[in-house]
């Protein structure tokens, strides 16, 4: 199998190479006209024979055929590909091949390295889950080690199908319909057109007085329900795939700020809900919602700013973490009868740093990988600002510790480290690479201080999620407002001011330092609504949750460790003095 | 016949055996234990608070020797496990009333 497609790669390879080699002089000949055209017209003004060129409809779901609709499409064979002779995007047929085969070859490339790029990008981010499962269980005392890195395993099941049962919906159902730049046209191919429908304040009409599926406060979408037959195309899984990734991120953050208390099976009732929230505001953010609508509604910046995530993913997945704290109450023996905080110390702080590591890769597909474009060449910087960020935090947090009189306590690092990865997600591609670093500095210090500030006031954290999520994914958000340079992001939501192209000769993402104020406050209404929604959803949830079945598992289990009571498996059987498993052989 | 029972720091029980063979001990037995003496343990910090570690980590030598041999041996593991600092240990020598080895029937001195 494996040789044969290897064959048939060879020799699609050297036919297209050959057949480039023949067609050379008719290639010449057919560009001819068009080379006495003004150069610097428009790219799509190429297509030389008339009538006017019949471009793919990348921006409508129309088909030049209404009795043979182009999308969704499952093989890929139209993403970029008209009238191809092969028909299958494999193999072409030489002596059949037009100029048009060429700009729809160049077109399927395209789509070809994006999906390619997005989709190991999103293997990457998959991969974090075991950088969370090792942070977490590390940081956890050895008898609830099994049970910690049990919820970090059935995170990434159970959240997933929630957001392929009703959160990819919700999220991203109405995508197609989000404010973007003018002439912008889809990465990943114009099959996402399919997402286009959903649910807001104010429907947008065309001249014709139908409605165009925009709203001028998007809600939520209503497109892709268990991925239905309706979006069946190739576009549209590359999409679910990343997207779905990145929730399981914010759904793994809290298991670790309600660690060795939460009982399992309310855990597993939070897996299947997290999607509600985390998609609400997705789409508010990402899929083209009112946040997002901001700039283009209210004229502040280019509305809520997010490149990656620091708001949707980690200040949402942050903040879930406090509710669950807060509902939960802290360990048995965390505070004195004083209340003074008590150490309790992970049991594997080696485990700790290869975890943070993982994480720290996993990172290189969260922020670059979020381009959706392995054609987007910004890729390079996301990359260094991203790593100039966690270097910088990882040693602000070290001189937090020693400013505070501190050993430079491995966990801290750790959790430094990640603090400067989760505020550079959002600023990531707006932001010079000594803004990065200062980014990155800042979440130090504040993860530091962070933890210090929730621990003393009651809210039991033992991994510090709440501080290196929440509270740094609120920095991230507010960085974009302060840092953005304005050399990326022109026409980001749909946002072009003349002014600004006046000033600047383009409308970048411009945050206060670079002459935009309105792009922070934005930056700030976003911080609050995740604040507010977040907490209000989960800590609603949390209580509600509790009245189906108990969220904290009883104070004899939670003495004894919950390996045994509630997996049934101890995380380390060798090393028990009391082997708690013994009573589930009875 | 006597039961020597050092309770000694982790780290040197490689020299304690060392000297041991040297002085003639043919087999002993060893264990991780863990305890307190008089400084009662110490505190130690993690993610910027206090904790203290009431029982540290110790290792128990058990060697039993002809009465004769006593003083020696005790001897060596005194020199070999002392570092000078608080927590190097103590020695515990106690009669041994009968030892039997198990695949023979050997009985006393000879079962050493």
């Amino acid at each position: 199998m494996g040789k044969a497609k290897r064959l048939w790669l060879f020799l699609s390879l050297s036919m297209v190479i050959a057949w480039m080699l023949m067609m050379r002089p008719v290639l010449a000949e057919e560009a001819a006209p068009q080379a006495a055209e003004p150069q610097g017209a428009a790219p799509q003004a190429a297509a030389p024979q008339a009538p006017a060129p019949k471009l793919p409809a990348y921006f409508t779901t129309t088909s030049p055929d209404p009795n043979k609709p182009m999308w969704p499409d499952p093989t890929g064979g139209n993403s970029g590909t008209w009238a191809t002779p092969a028909g299958d995007a494999k193999g072409d047929i030489p002596d059949q091949l037009k100029l048009g085969d060429l700009y729809d070859r160049i077109a399927h490339n395209l789509y070809s390295i994006n999906y390619v790029w997005v989709l190991v990008a999103g293997f990457l981010v998959m991969f974090m889950q075991a950088g969370f499962m090792m942070v977490e269980t590390g940081l956890c005392r050895a008898k609830n080690s099994s049970h910690t890195s049990a919820m970090n395993l059935l995170i990434y099941p159970l959240g997933g199908l929630g957001f392929w049962v009703y959160g990819f919906a919700i999220g991203w159902g109405n995508w197609w319909n989000g404010p973007v730049p003018p002439g912008w046209y889809p990465s990943l191919g114009p099959g996402l057109s399919l997402l286009n429908s959903g649910f807001g304040l104010g429907a947008a009409v065309d001249a014709a007085g139908k409605a165009t599926g925009a709203f001028t406060y998007g809600l939520f979408g209503t497109t892709g329900w268990f991925l239905n037959g309706a979006v069946n195309d190739v576009a549209v899984m590359v999409l679910f795939f990343f997207m779905m990734v990145f929730m399981d991120t914010t759904a793994t953050i809290p298991t670790g700020a309600m660690a060795e208390r939460w009982s399992w099976k309310n855990f597993c009732l939070y897996g299947f809900w997290v999607a509600l929230p985390y998609c609400l505001y997705a789409n508010w953010v990402w899929g083209g919602g009112w946040l997002a609508q901001g700039g283009v509604n209210w004229g502040l910046g280019h509305g809520a700013v997010d490149f990656a995530g620091s708001g949707v993913v980690h200040a949402m997945g942050g903040i879930i973490a406090l509710a669950g704290a807060m509902v939960l109450g802290p360990r048995i023996g965390k505070y004195d009868e004083y209340g003074r905080p008590r150490a309790m110390p992970g049991h594997n702080v080696a485990m700790v740093v290869t975890g943070t590591f993982i994480l720290a890769f996993g990172w290189f597909g969260f922020n670059p990988g979020s381009t959706l474009a392995g054609t987007d060449l910004r890729i390079s910087f996301i990359v260094v600002n991203t790593m100039l960020a966690s270097f910088t935090g990882a040693v602000f947090a070290m001189f937090t510790l020693w400013a505070k009189g501190l050993k430079p306590d491995t966990t801290m690092m750790c959790n430094g480290m990640l603090a400067g990865l989760v505020a550079i997600t959002a600023p990531c591609a707006f932001v010079d690479p000594w803004a990065a670093a200062v980014i990155g500095a800042v979440a130090g210090v504040l993860v530091v201080l962070s933890v210090f500030f929730w621990e003393a006031r009651g809210i039991d954290d033992p991994v510090g999620a709440i501080s290196v999520h929440g509270v740094n994914g609120l920095w991230g958000v507010l960085s974009v407002g302060i840092f953005a340079n304005g050399a990326y992001g022109a026409g980001w939501n749909g946002v072009v001011r003349e002014g600004m192209v006046k000033l600047y000769g383009s409308d970048g993402v411009r945050g206060l330092l670079y002459g935009d104020f309105s792009q922070f406050v934005m930056q700030a209404i976003d911080g609050v609504v995740v604040v507010v929604f977040g907490f209000v959803m989960a800590y609603v949830w949390f209580k509600l949750s509790n009245l189906i079945t108990p969220i904290r598992v009883s104070k004899e289990v939670e003495l004894e460790g919950l390996d045994g009571p509630e997996m049934g498996v101890l995380g380390y059987p060798d090393f028990q003095l009391h082997p708690s498993g013994q009573k589930l052989v009875e | 016949m006597k039961m020597v029972e050092a309770i000694i720091k982790p780290f040197k029980l490689d020299e304690v055996k060392e000297a041991l063979t040297k002085a003639g001990v043919e087999g002993m037995t060893v264990s991780e234990v863990k305890g307190f003496g008089r400084q009662k343990g110490h505190t130690e910090l993690y993610r910027g608070a206090e904790y203290s570690v009431d029982f540290l980590p110790k290792v128990k030598i058990q060697v039993l020797i002809a009465d004769e041999k006593a003083r020696q041996v005790v001897e060596a593991i005194t020199t070999a496990a002392r570092t000078g600092k608080i927590g190097d240990g103590k020695i515990f020598v106690t009669p041994v009333e009968e030892v039997i080895r198990i695949r023979t029937g050997e009985k006393g001195p000879d079962a050493i």
